[in-house]
Formats: C-alpha cells, structure tokens, sequence
C-alpha cells in the first residue's frame, strides 16, 4: 500500500475507528433531529444529510459501490421525489400526541433491548474469520480471478455471478414504476376524473379538482444564471454517467448508478427550463419504453444463452472459445440493460410527480 | 472490555438509528414523515450488512492488477518461488477454509496476500438501495392520491373524513 498512515491495527482504537465513531455519532444525531422536527422540508432536507453521511460511512466501511449508489439514490432522487411529495401535500406535520409518543417509546425501548441483548452473538466488527466473511465472499473473490477477469468484484458478482437475482431487482424497480404510472397516471399528466377517479370516493373536494395539467406552462425565463450553467453541465452529468456505466468493470460503478446519475441530469434540466419543455426532448411514450426495453435485453440475454445451448444467463455459451470475453461482453449487455430500465423508471416516476405539480409561482417558494 | 466495545460499537449505533427510525413510523401521523422513518430504517439495515462485510486492513474488493496483466505476473510469481499458485487457488476454492487469515498468509495465495473486504453483502445492499427508491415512490404516490382524496396527510384527519363519509354514505 502506498499511503501509510500512523495506525497501528492492532490496537483496539485507531484512527479509523474514531472517524468511524464520528461518523455513526453525526448519524444519531440527524436522525434525532428528524424525529423532533415537524418542518417537512427540514425533515427531509435532513433525510438527504442522513443519506450522504451514510454514504461516507460506506466509503470507510470499503463498500465503494454502495456508497456511490446511496449518494446517488439517496441524497439525489429520493430527496427529489420526497420534496416533490411535500410540494403536493403539506409542508408540515402536526406534533406528536403525548399517548402515541409514549407507545412509541416503550414498542422502540423494548426492540432495542432485545436487539442489543442479540449483539452479544455477533462477530467482532472487522472480524475476517466471521462467517460471514469466510465462504462465499472469499470463494467469489478467489474465483473472479480466473472466472471473469474483472477487477470490481462487486460488478462480477452482480452481473455474472448472481445475474439472476439481479434480473429479479431489475423486474421489481419496473413494478415499482408500473405502480406509480398507475397510482399517479400514465403519462405523467393529471388523468380524466371520470375514469382514474376509484368507485368508492365520489365526494371529492372541489380545490383540489381545479389541479390542471395546463399548469405545468413553460416557467418564467428569467433564470438565465441557472439557464447558461444548467446547459454547460448537463452535458457534463451525461458524460459521467457513461463514464460510470461503462467503467464499472474497473472502478465503483455500474447500471444502476449510471441509470440514476442520467436522471439526475434530465431532473436537473427540468427543473430550470420546465416540464413542458423536457416532455418534448424525452416523451414520456419513450421513457416508459425505455424502462421496459432494458429489461427486455436482460432478459433476451437470458433467453439467447438458452438458445445457445446454455442455462439461462450463462454467458460462457456466447463465445465458447474464449469465456472470459464472453463473460465482459454478457457483462456489458446486462449492465446496458440495467442503465435504460434504472434511468427510464426513475424518470417515469419523476413525470408522474411532476405532471401533478400545481401552478407554483416564484414568489410563492 | 475495550475490544469488546469497539467490535460492537457498529451494531449499537445501527439499533439505536434503526428504533430511531421505528419510532418516527408509530409516533407521528404525518404520512411523509412516517416514510422518512421508514428511510431510516432502511438505511439502518444498509448499514448492518456493510459493517458485517467489513474486514479490519481490508481494501475495497476491487482486485489491485488488471486481467490482462494477471496471466503475466501469475507467472512470474510462480518462477519466483511461489509454487503452484494456480493449484493452491483451486483447493482454497473446493474447500471452505477454516482460518482465512492463516489461508491468506500462505504464498500461493490467489489474491496476493492483499486483504480485501467482503464484496457479498455489498452486491445485494446495492441492488437494494435501487429497489427502496422505486418502492419508496410508490409510497410518496399513494401519499399524494390520500391527499387529493381527503384533502390532508394526517392520519387523524384521514380518519374523520372517512367517519364522516360513512355516516354521510349511509
């Protein structure tokens, strides 16, 4: 290792230890200060600060990935969707009442008693001989080596080795999508009240029915600072998304993190010049399309190394002579079909809440 | 004692984030919120499976050499005194190994003696962290449909309006 730092490992503090300690201390502390704030903006602005220290914390804990993939998802789109939400909803919580406060209390103290009274089984944090850590960890790190030859063990595992769970998480993000298309209407606008209305809730207040699809105008263009920077970076966040996507072989990366960095920049250039304006350059006919088209390749992988003469997802079969390159270039495929579904459902989510904001004027932030 | 603490420390603190996050879904009646809480929790799990994947001195689990050059220096190592490189590899793979760290001290070592931390749990916390955004959106959408239904987030008022509707119904 070429950096050397003053740490001795043996003894039970060192230095990573106490940035540890600082680190997990900050955690309590944002997560109390959510509990006792009754400012949903604060709330969740502090959900996002939550995210990105958990973030860090991944980093020291050596999960390189994870942490690149909560601080994208975390402090990036679930913040976006949360504040959009609160923009549609209220933006403050009534206090706690004293009896819910009380159970909630002694419901938490009694889990967290038996909880820790478990830890006592646990393994020593760290612990290299833990079970955990000792079977098929090592066996995927050991095996990499000669089975798939790619540096970033966490992608070999992910695409190859356990593709087909993965497959199954790429099915679910499209359910979830699906979910929300259907709760908050198809194509990311306000559906007709006749049909999307359920059977049971006739009696529906009248403000709310004045909600028009009509208010998502081009906003104002005055933003010309934000307008010029948005247009320089945009460009820059797409770049990098590739860049994620097709280096997640070698580096922390790969379709799920490039999938959402790509939403980022679409959210961030509809948040300066509008949603009418991004529905013309990304239809939502398409990203809906999109969603599914990725999980078709992933699956149509599956179904071509069946046809192959192979298991489903066994990449070897596509080129029998040499499976290493077989495996980058099923690796490659999948992880392309992951980045289109990732990024087509985070942005169907995105129009869906979007297409129901009502008519915000600048003067009303 | 000391040990003791420090190797339990992480799960300590993952308990009191993961009950802090427990209480924020049954104290308040605010429906964002009560997602929030949910969040915390979540993340609170995250955190528990990337903390037992750790390995003390470990690196990331990205491997330290490229492919490429693996045949290469494989064979270099195996001139330079490491013998049998490639066949120890295949045992450590065949044979669950009892001591890791005793197994990662032998020269044939497939990974080259570097210790790296365990890249399982961070596959399926990552996939998972993917999978709690989509879900949480479902969540954040019924929230919105419950507003423009009832006209409020609160479960208490919720409540009511739909006392009322049902007195009103019948």
């Amino acid at each position: 290792m070429e950096m050397s730092f003053p740490v001795d490992m043996n003894l039970p503090i060192n230095l990573f230890t106490i940035l540890d300690m600082i680190l997990l201390s900050m955690l309590v502390v944002v997560a109390i200060a959510i509990v006792r704030l009754n400012n949903l903006f604060s709330v969740v602005m502090l959900f996002g600060v939550y995210s990105l220290l958990a973030a860090t914390w991944f980093v020291s804990l050596d999960a390189v990935d994870v942490a690149f993939t909560e601080a994208a998802v975390g402090a990036g789109i679930s913040t976006v969707l949360m504040l959009g939400a609160m923009l549609l909803t209220s933006r403050r919580a009534l206090p706690t009442t004293p009896l819910r406060h009380w159970t909630a209390l002694l419901v938490v103290t009694a889990t967290g008693v038996a909880l820790f009274y478990a830890t006592y089984d646990m393994p020593m944090f760290g612990d290299a001989n833990s079970p955990a850590n000792s079977y098929v960890g090592l066996e995927y790190m050991t095996r990499t080596i000669t089975d798939i030859s790619v540096p970033n063990v966490v992608t070999a595992v992910l695409a190859s080795y356990r593709g087909f769970d993965t497959f199954g998480e790429v099915v679910v993000v499209l359910t979830a999508g699906f979910g929300v298309m259907l709760i908050l209407g198809i194509d990311g606008t306000k559906p007709g009240s006749e049909n999307s209305e359920p059977a049971g809730k006739k009696e529906k207040p009248a403000k709310n029915s004045s909600v028009a699809s009509e208010a998502i105008k081009s906003p104002s263009n005055h933003h010309v600072v934000l307008g010029v920077i948005a247009k320089m970076l945009i460009p820059l966040i797409v770049v990098y998304a590739l860049y994620v996507h097709f280096h997640g072989d070698y580096g922390p990366g790969g379709g799920f993190q490039a999938g959402v960095i790509f939403a980022s920049a679409v959210i961030l250039y509809s948040l300066i010049f509008g949603m009418a304006e991004t529905r013309r350059a990304l239809p939502p006919a398409l990203v809906r399309f999109c969603s599914i088209l990725g999980v078709l390749i992933y699956g149509g992988l599956g179904l071509v190394t069946i046809i192959m003469g192979g298991k489903f997802l066994d990449y070897n079969m596509l080129d029998t002579h040499d499976t290493i390159h077989a495996q980058h270039v099923g690796i490659l495929i999948i992880e392309l079909g992951v980045l289109v579904t990732v990024a087509g459902v985070m942005l169907s989510i995105y129009y869906g809440f979007a297409g129901r904001y009502r008519d915000l004027k600048d003067q009303n932030w | 004692m000391l040990d003791f603490i420090v190797g339990h420390f992480n799960y300590w603190v993952v308990i009191i984030l993961m009950m802090t996050g427990l209480y924020v879904v049954i104290s308040t009646g605010n429906l964002v919120k009560k997602l929030v809480g949910l969040g915390i929790f979540q993340t609170s799990v995250f955190q528990l499976y990337i903390s037992i994947g750790k390995v003390v001195e470990g690196r990331p689990p990205i491997l330290e050499y490229l492919p490429k050059k693996y045949a290469k220096e494989t064979s270099d190592y195996v001139k330079s005194g490491g013998d049998g490189a490639i066949a120890s590899a295949e045992s450590l793979v065949k044979e669950p190994v009892a001591d890791v760290k005793a197994a990662l001290d032998v020269a044939s070592d497939p990974l080259m003696g570097i210790v790296y931390s365990n890249p399982l749990p961070h596959v399926l916390i990552l996939t998972a962290i993917v999978v709690g955004v989509a879900t949480l959106a479902v969540g954040l959408a019924l929230v919105v449909r419950i507003r423009e239904a009832y006209n409020s987030i609160e479960e208490v008022q919720i409540n009511e309006a739909e006392y009322k509707q049902e007195a009103g119904g019948s």
